[in-house]
């Protein structure tokens, strides 16, 4: 028991620590959802030689507001044949286990909902309940694109759990605990877990853009072929809830796991010069580690094209996989030889990335010979029949 | 609020003493699960509230880009997905037992270790069975 601040009854506090707790989450996201959409928007206009959004407000900052305000507005109809209580239980589904993830999240230091001592376990269990909500909102729908969307999604998703799970469990083996606060404890210096296992980073970025259905991984809700996937029959708030506030409160989840695991989450210079300097100190410093990642995955959702099915699944299950467990027992094993220093797992590790980075062109290189090869063949069997 | 816990809050801390620390952590779990549906709910009440209702035969139909929908769309679905979720199974479960060997493997030393390497050893033979018979191909 924690006696409270302003000599308040222990009882009380912490009644009303967790109403502040649920109130600063749902503030955060809601924010984060408005800031982020116009980022999003503004940044891709730039990368397009575009202008964006600029008739509401200054720079159109208002044009999100006035979104959000129009869909709060909308007829928020549903199709006569849908699984109704289903259909309507989907976006809470895919909704709450985002918000309960915000618990563990440190946002500066002492300042985090509750520190479980299995944070990030909790968290990987977490990001795999939002899979439920998608698959149920696919079924329920009664429509084709839905269900291919849904369909699609659990298998995307659920494969791409694996491998970053693994990369997590990876950096678990560095730091010795699944506590997120802990963890963003034991890297005060400058030389965070980046430079000692890289590749866990590249291979959880992989998987985490996978995970929140970002491109060039978004094929639930590919609009080319598949209207808005699971998303489909959802209108509304109904859509404004699954699409707006789940999807960017889930890019903004991943990208602080990695700002905490990899980059010391609030760890920078001056966060223990005061008790109030120094989280507002270290909440800046999250602030800014985490939205640089939300802004290379916007960068490269304006750059990469998307992925088709059947890559998609083998680059995980025959690469990414295997890479990860690789990559997991060298750790170990160099961890146990070497229990004083890190620098041969970051040697090794960094021998691995750069295994991984010149690798994989040579190997879609040799593939695509193959292909090429097997193609010519048939043609010149086909030839003589035509 | 008085300075020190009052006679009532002090018999109520003295139950809550009672309950280990990580169950209030939980308790955090359980109420963020719970504010997220209520803050659904309440968000879409809201937009109830103000939204315009005016249903057609037109709007209750399935939107298939303009076709007449031809029949539900729960039917069956390719056998791929089955495969890939069977195999998901697997290697989620072998995550979960990385987890607490993660943290403990300092202690474990070199026998954890090995033990380790056996279990993964088995899992990526497995792996590769699935590889070799194609269940990762996907038509």
């Amino acid at each position: 028991m924690v006696p409270g601040p302003l000599g308040l009854d222990p009882f009380v506090w912490l009644f009303l620590r967790l109403l502040i707790a649920v109130v600063l989450a749902l503030v955060l996201i809601l924010n984060g959802a408005l800031v982020l959409i116009y980022l999003e928007r503004k940044i891709q206009a730039t990368m397009q030689d575009r202008i964006g959004p600029y008739h509401v407000g200054p720079f159109g900052l208002l044009q999100t507001f006035a979104d959000a305000l129009k869909l709060i507005a909308k007829e928020d109809f549903r199709a006569g044949q849908t699984d109704t209580a289903f259909f309507i239980a989907a976006p809470a589904l895919v909704f709450s286990p985002m918000l309960a993830s915000f618990v563990v999240i440190p946002f500066a230091p002492g300042i985090v909902g509750a520190d479980l001592n299995i944070g990030l376990l909790y968290l990987a269990t977490l990001g795999s309940m939002g899979v439920l909500g998608i698959v149920i909102a696919g079924w329920a729908s009664n429509n084709k694109y839905s269900l291919v969307g849904g369909l699609r999604s659990a298998g995307q998703l659920i494969s791409y759990e694996v491998p970053g799970i693994l990369s997590l469990v990876t950096a678990v083996l560095v730091v010795g605990s699944l506590s997120m606060v802990r963890i963003a404890e034991s890297q005060p210096g400058p030389f965070t877990n980046i430079f000692v296992i890289p590749l866990a980073f590249v291979t959880y970025f992989i998987a985490a853009l996978a995970e929140t259905n970002r491109t060039p991984f978004d094929l639930p809700e590919a609009e080319s072929e598949l209207v808005a996937g699971y998303l489909t029959e959802y209108s509304g708030m109904r859509w404004g809830t699954m699409l707006a506030l789940t999807e960017y409160g889930n890019v903004t989840i991943v990208c602080a796991i990695m700002s905490t695991l990899w980059f010391g989450g609030w760890q920078g210079p001056g966060v223990d010069s005061g008790p109030v300097t120094g989280p507002v100190l270290g909440l800046l410093w999250f602030t800014l580690k985490t939205y640089a990642f939300i802004l290379v995955f916007m960068w490269i959702r304006a750059t990469l094209p998307r992925l088709r099915i059947d890559q998609l699944m083998s680059f995980c299950w025959k690469l990414l996989i295997p890479l990860t467990l690789l990559n997991l027992a060298v750790t170990a094993t160099l961890l146990i030889a070497f229990p004083e220093t890190k620098v041969p797992v970051a040697i090794a590790n960094w021998i691995l990335l750069g295994a991984f980075v010149l690798g994989l062109p040579l190997i879609q290189q040799r593939r695509l010979r193959r292909i090429r090869a097997r193609l010519r063949e048939r043609t010149i069997a086909a030839a003589p029949a035509s | 609020m008085s300075a020190g816990p009052s006679e009532r809050g002090r018999r109520r801390l003295n139950t809550l003493a009672a309950v280990p620390d990580y169950n209030l952590s939980y308790f955090y779990v359980v109420v963020f699960f719970g504010a997220g549906a209520i803050f659904v709910a309440a968000l879409l009440t809201v937009s109830g509230l103000v939204q315009p209702k005016k249903r057609t035969a037109e709007k209750a139909r399935i939107y298939e880009s303009g076709e007449e929908p031809v029949g539900p769309a729960w039917g069956r679905y390719p056998i791929h997905f089955y495969v890939f979720a069977l195999l998901f199974v697997v290697f989620d479960v072998e995550v979960i037992f990385l987890f607490p060997w993660a943290v403990l493997f300092r202690d474990l030393g070199w026998y954890g270790l090995v033990e380790m390497g056996i279990f993964i050893f088995i899992l990526v033979a497995g792996l590769f069975y699935a590889w070799r018979k194609e269940a990762l191909k996907w038509f």
